[in-house]
């Protein structure tokens, strides 16, 4: 039963290189087969935007006026993307805390596999999944009349920046997900989760809030993704006079890099923190 | 493989203000089972997590399989299993997934990391529920496949961190029957667990804790005579007879029985657990001394740590309990 012969030169560079790959691919694979094996799991994350489409798109929506003109559900849908990218963090932090919680965690740490692996597999899969949730979504949008009057590379252009914003608030996910104790805790994140959603731009425009308020929504992350992809889609942005929204495709960049820079080490040293 | 499986020497380690090892020492002989005994708090999983390089020891050293812990964490990594109080196993996946995900991750091929995973499953008794997601395992079952991962490399050295807590007797059972096929075939195993008999039944040599240091150790049979070992024990109906009693139990004890005149009751170690009890209760019959229970007891750990240390066991941090209790 000799199964170590086949480890034994994995300290080189190239070797390492592989395996950080590989074992990130494996890391991937095991949040795939989470997919397959509870798909009641994909009806509950896309339960939430799903019901909003109609509430905002239906309910409320012949009440909802767009400044600058323009069709409510045309303003929504994009409205609707960025919500499920910036609620998907919880989706993260509720991994995290399920392995830490449970010692699949401490597992992983004691195994020779690549240290690296546990998050970036993370971040893969998490990318692969907001993916699909937006290739569901898209399909709702289109099914209610929806359409993306850009092109093909401003239409990619658009969902690219809605990845990137989903990319940049992983870090938030593992991190909170390393700070809180159980699982409880991080579904209570849902009560963060859901005004850094709301107080945006995503169901209405800024500029029809309170200042107070309308100054927070315009300044968050979210509104300046939302906007870039209204634009970018050729839906009405209803943007108004002021730099921030002015600046809404360059936002869009800066902000996810921004919180990628501050958080992704932050998340790391709280990793790397759990062996004191 | 070096001569001891594990070696730790004076290793230290803070949390905060609270010392959770002070100074522990070990030298465990590559393959035999290890016991580490000890309250909660005694800084057994801090001594587990060092050793297993999940977390940095603040002073000493420690050697596993013959690797500093310190230095060369990712050689050690690949030399140990480690299976914890948790079932750290992927509870949405099928066993047979979990065995070749990890199998993967302790980087064998895809088609050696399906084989092994069929090999654990057999050897562990679980191909029947191979197929099925975790949610329909039982808690023996979860350990058992938390076991199996944890033997995938085939390592030089095992830790069982506490390995039957929270586990119905039937489930620790099973997690006992799977830990000497282990030993059967020469991995070195360190248990800790809290329960003496657990020990006892599996390790060839206990260590005990207590406030993250060794305070004895030695095989189970010389531990258990350092602190009495089993005891008979008899409580009489009629208080009156109670030093009749006491003089019966003396000639099968191995030290002067101890004598609790409130319950009615004396008690002593012996060594020839059967043979005393029958020759006391047929003396105690043939004198005509009424008795209201007989029984041989092991010791608590709580008795193993009044003899030991002079108090209870009591989680780490607490204020030392001074008042020396006599059974």
């Amino acid at each position: 039963m000799n199964v170590q012969a086949k480890t034994a030169d994995d300290d080189a560079l190239g070797a390492r290189l592989y395996w950080a790959a590989a074992d990130c691919w494996t890391i991937v694979l095991r949040g795939l087969t989470h997919y397959v094996r509870q798909p009641s799991n994909i009806a509950w994350q896309l339960g939430f935007p799903l019901v909003s489409v109609l509430l905002f798109g239906y309910v409320f929506g012949s009440a909802m006026s767009v400044p600058g003109g323009g069709d409510y559900r045309e303003f929504l849908m994009p409205g609707m993307f960025g919500m499920t990218m910036a609620m998907g963090f919880m989706n993260t932090a509720y991994v995290v805390v399920y392995d830490s919680s449970r010692g699949v965690t401490d597992r992983f740490r004691s195994m020779p596999m690549s240290p690296s692996a546990v998050v970036t597999g993370r971040g893969v899969g998490d990318l692969i999944g907001a993916s699909l949730d937006l290739v569901v979504l898209g399909l709702t949008a289109l099914a209610i009349g929806w359409r993306s009057s850009g092109g093909v590379l401003d239409t990619l252009t658009a969902f690219g920046l809605l990845l990137l914003l989903r990319f940049a608030l992983i870090w938030i996910g593992v991190l909170l997900g390393l700070l809180v104790p159980n699982e409880e805790a991080a579904g209570s994140l849902f009560a963060v989760a859901f005004p850094f959603a709301m107080i945006s731009s995503a169901f209405v425009a800024p500029s029809l809030m309170p200042d107070w308020l309308g100054t927070i929504a315009m300044w968050n992350p979210v509104s300046a993704t939302v906007t870039a992809s209204r634009e970018l889609f050729g839906n009405p942005a209803a943007v108004g006079d002021t730099w921030i929204e002015q600046h809404a495709l360059l936002m869009s960049v800066v902000w996810p890099v921004v919180l990628t820079a501050i958080f992704l080490p932050l998340a790391v040293r709280r990793y790397q923190r759990l062996s004191r | 493989m070096p001569e001891h499986a594990i070696l730790a020497e004076g290793i230290r380690k803070n949390y905060g203000e609270k010392r959770a090892l002070d100074g522990f020492d070990l030298a465990v002989p590559s393959g035999m089972v290890y016991g580490l005994l000890g309250p909660n708090g005694a800084g057994k999983t801090t001594a587990v997590r060092i050793l297993t390089t999940l977390v940095r020891l603040d002073g000493g050293r420690a050697e596993v399989a013959g690797l500093d812990v310190a230095t060369r964490p990712r050689q050690v990594r690949r030399r140990i299993g480690l299976a914890g109080q948790h079932a750290a196993v992927d509870e949405v996946l099928t066993g047979r997934q979990n065995l070749r995900m990890f199998g993967r991750l302790f980087h064998l091929g895809k088609k050696r990391a399906a084989e092994r995973a069929e090999e654990l499953l057999e050897r562990f008794d679980l191909l029947d529920a191979a197929d099925k997601g975790l949610k329909e395992y039982s808690g023996g079952m979860r350990r058992r496949l938390d076991l199996a991962a944890s033997m995938i490399l085939a390592p030089d050295v095992l830790f069982l961190d506490e390995p039957t807590t929270g586990l119905d007797p039937r489930g620790r059972n099973e997690v006992w029957d799977s830990v000497r096929s282990l030993v059967a075939q020469g991995t070195t195993v360190l248990l800790t667990t809290q329960y003496l008999d657990e020990a006892d039944q599996l390790a060839g040599r206990i260590a005990v804790l207590d406030r993250g240091k060794v305070i004895a150790d030695g095989p189970p049979e010389s531990l258990k005579r350092l602190i009495g070992g089993d005891r008979i024990e008899v409580v009489v109906t009629d208080p009156a007879n109670l030093s009749a009693a006491a003089a019966i139990v003396a000639r099968v004890a191995s030290a002067e029985p101890e004598v609790d005149t409130t319950a009615g009751r004396v008690h002593a170690p012996v060594t020839e657990r059967v043979a005393a009890l029958t020759e006391v209760a047929r003396t105690l019959q043939d004198d005509g001394i009424g008795v209201e229970d007989i029984a041989l007891r092991r010791p608590t750990l709580d008795e193993v740590f009044l003899r030991l240390t002079g108090h209870r066991a009591e989680s780490a941090g607490e204020a030392p309990e001074k008042e020396k209790v006599k059974a």
